[in-house]
């Protein structure tokens, strides 16, 4: 039998992000009002989002056939539907939404904390990730609960019921994907401040499409493709898989080949946003002059 | 063969330099006027293993910005550096692993944290023994005396507990090369001769290079043998601190004691900076002249107790960074104004 070494250096440094995700674990508990709040207020989100849904197919159904007991449907989605999508939206948003990034990055450059990650033998997108992945997980621990209540109470909405393993796994692959292109994206959004300083006009302008293109407030089936086909331009851009994509694996809207196309661009697109984080700390670390005394 | 080796280090930053008034503002979004400002100029300097330096300077002299040179947080306009065989900017992880930079007002430590888990994070990241690790953070918090504050958040530490816990954060990975940039800086006076004694030991325990940016001369004075006065961006004095007062001290302050009886008419003509307060008379003069004045006064009076000292460090310092100023500004007023250039983005 071939026994089995990690090289010393790779232990070591298993050792290091262990030791940095426990860390992050910890600070991330140390505020716990307002990690309360927040949760909270995601959860609100949804419930609003739903109130004006089942407002919306109310006046649609009112107004078209007063008299049929047919269920009203906008462009593929019966009231079931959007409700199952919106829940699932939110899902998406859990993994790739990245609260405080990429102002934290540009924050850390303007004042000079960065220096830390020029100093000391650390790589600061890979200590980003991991502090990431570490609040992500105490949330979802702390979550898990009253998602798994909500969505309870809201079985009867997944009208096609439970998908199959196949889709399943796909659905899974693509919100893991859709952390890392969160992520990225953002650290990316944050490490232009090297060049601007100032981002909060860019993060704002990021957030607006996001909201619109992510498929975060409504289906992307809903955005027309004629006279121009602005569907096809949503469809080229990232933001789809940052809620949309998962959301419409789950419930069936993809499927097939088109579904493993999808979480194959999904992928590029991480690989793009990687290299892209990459190269922008490369350059704007060279450019860095240490602000901040 | 010298641990750190600079060759005509330069660092230009580009100011964008704007007027007054919104107008000026206004006229900033379209085209910008820089100007480029020259920190540091062809600095040549090499420091021995072992050293303890200081840099002094007034503020904007450019001690930080070669300081961050160093270290490797910023790249250099131009010229060459050498730590311990590495260029600083390449920021490999050998050198980063052998030297450490300590910056009075900035905190390396987690905010919410004890500092023992940032502590435990550098142990890893250093790729520290746990035997080690342990040794040196027990001696380092007993050195400093903050064996009971380990377990507390590093947000309800003082400032000079703060500081002592970035101390050992920089020193727990025994780094060959310590920067320290103003690390006494906004501490009271015991604070300060805390860390000054802790340093002081460290050094002469480990014999580690440290290269120290004060404004404070009690640090300076209790710490370092090589003072390296830097000014405009140039080196203007490299050499021990009694050597600066030797060279730019002139003048001798002298507080002589009288007898009871002995009058003192006459004397507030002595020199320009009398002042006496029987029986006692203080006045400053030029050095040269002081022993002939003193023994005219020793035969025509009857002197109790003599003390000639030299004026304090601050303000030899002060004049000498005013002369380095002087001496900046006259060759310097023409090479600025045609370095003003227009450029827009």
């Amino acid at each position: 039998m071939i026994p089995i070494s990690i090289s010393p250096g790779l232990r070591q440094k298993c050792l290091t992000w262990w030791t940095f995700f426990r860390v992050s674990i910890e600070e991330r508990l140390v505020y716990r009002a307002d990690f309360a709040l927040g949760t909270l207020m995601r959860f609100m989100q949804v419930v609003i989002l739903i109130f004006l849904y089942a407002a919306i197919y109310e006046t649609v159904a009112a107004e078209t056939s007063p008299t049929s007991e047919e269920a009203p449907n906008i462009q593929g989605y019966t009231f079931h539907n959007i409700i199952a999508y919106v829940l699932l939206v939110y899902i998406s948003r859990a993994f790739s939404s990245m609260p405080g990034l990429s102002t934290g990055i540009s924050t850390q450059i303007r004042n000079g904390e960065i220096k830390k990650f020029l100093i000391q033998p650390v790589d600061l997108l890979g200590c980003l990730l991991l502090q990431r992945l570490a609040h992500k997980l105490v949330y979802y621990l702390i979550a898990i609960l009253p998602f798994a209540f909500v969505f309870f109470l809201a079985q009867g909405f997944f009208d096609a019921g439970w998908p199959t393993t196949e889709v399943l796994i796909v659905f899974i692959l693509s919100l893991v994907l859709s952390f890392l292109l969160g992520f990225y994206l953002e650290a990316c959004l944050g490490l232009i401040a090297f060049w601007f300083l100032e981002i909060t006009s860019l993060t704002f302008i990021y957030m607006l499409l996001n909201f619109m293109l992510s498929g975060h407030m409504f289906p992307l089936d809903w955005i027309p493709s004629e006279p121009i086909n602005f569907r096809y331009a949503v469809d080229c851009m990232p933001f789809k898989y940052l809620a949309y994509f998962p959301a419409a694996v789950f419930l069936g809207k993809v499927s097939g080949s088109e579904m493993y196309w999808g979480l194959f661009a999904e992928f590029l697109w991480v690989i793009f946003f990687i290299v892209m984080a990459r190269v922008l700390w490369h350059r704007g670390v060279k450019r860095y002059s240490g602000f901040g005394g | 063969m010298p641990i750190i080796d600079i060759q005509k280090l330069t660092k230009t930053y580009r100011v964008y330099q704007k007027k007054e008034g919104l107008v000026a503002s206004l006229r900033g979004l379209v085209k910008r006027q820089y100007r480029n400002v020259e920190a540091v100029s062809e600095i040549d300097l090499t420091v021995d293993q072992g050293e303890f330096v200081a840099f002094l300077g007034p503020n904007g002299a450019g001690k930080t910005t070669t300081l961050k040179m160093l270290s490797g947080v910023i790249n250099p306009t131009s010229g060459t550096c050498s730590v311990m065989g590495h260029v600083p900017w390449k920021r490999e992880n050998a050198f980063r692993r052998r030297m450490a930079l300590v910056m009075g007002q900035k905190n390396q430590l987690w905010w919410d944290l004890p500092a023992q888990e940032s502590f435990r994070l550098h142990q890893h990241i250093y790729g520290i023994d746990v035997k080690e690790f342990d040794r040196s953070l027990n001696e380092l918090a007993t050195m400093l005396n903050v064996e009971k504050l380990m377990g507390q958040p590093v947000r309800e530490l003082s400032l000079g507990e703060r500081m002592k816990m970035e101390l050992i954060a920089a020193l727990l990975h025994s780094p060959d090369v310590l920067f320290l940039d103003e690390p006494t800086i906004g501490l009271d006076v015991v604070a300060q001769h805390n860390i000054q004694n802790f340093l002081r030991h460290y050094q002469k325990e480990r014999k580690i290079t440290i290269i120290l940016t004060s404004h404070y001369m009690k640090d300076v004075a209790a710490l370092c043998k090589r003072v390296i006065i830097i000014a405009g961006g140039r080196i203007h004095h490299d050499g021990s601190l009694a050597g600066i007062v030797d060279r730019f001290g002139n003048e001798k302050i002298i507080t002589l004691t009288l007898a009871e009886n002995e009058s003192f008419v006459g004397l507030e003509r002595l020199a320009l900076d009398v002042s006496i307060e029987p029986p006692k008379i203080k006045f400053r003069m030029a050095r040269d002249e002081v022993a002939k004045t003193l023994s005219q006064l020793l035969s025509s009076r009857q002197v109790v107790d003599i003390v000639v000292e030299d004026p304090p460090l601050e303000e030899v310092i002060a004049q000498v960074f005013f002369e380095a100023e002087q001496s900046m500004n006259g060759s310097q007023a023409e090479s600025t104004a045609s370095r003003l250039e227009a450029t827009s983005r």
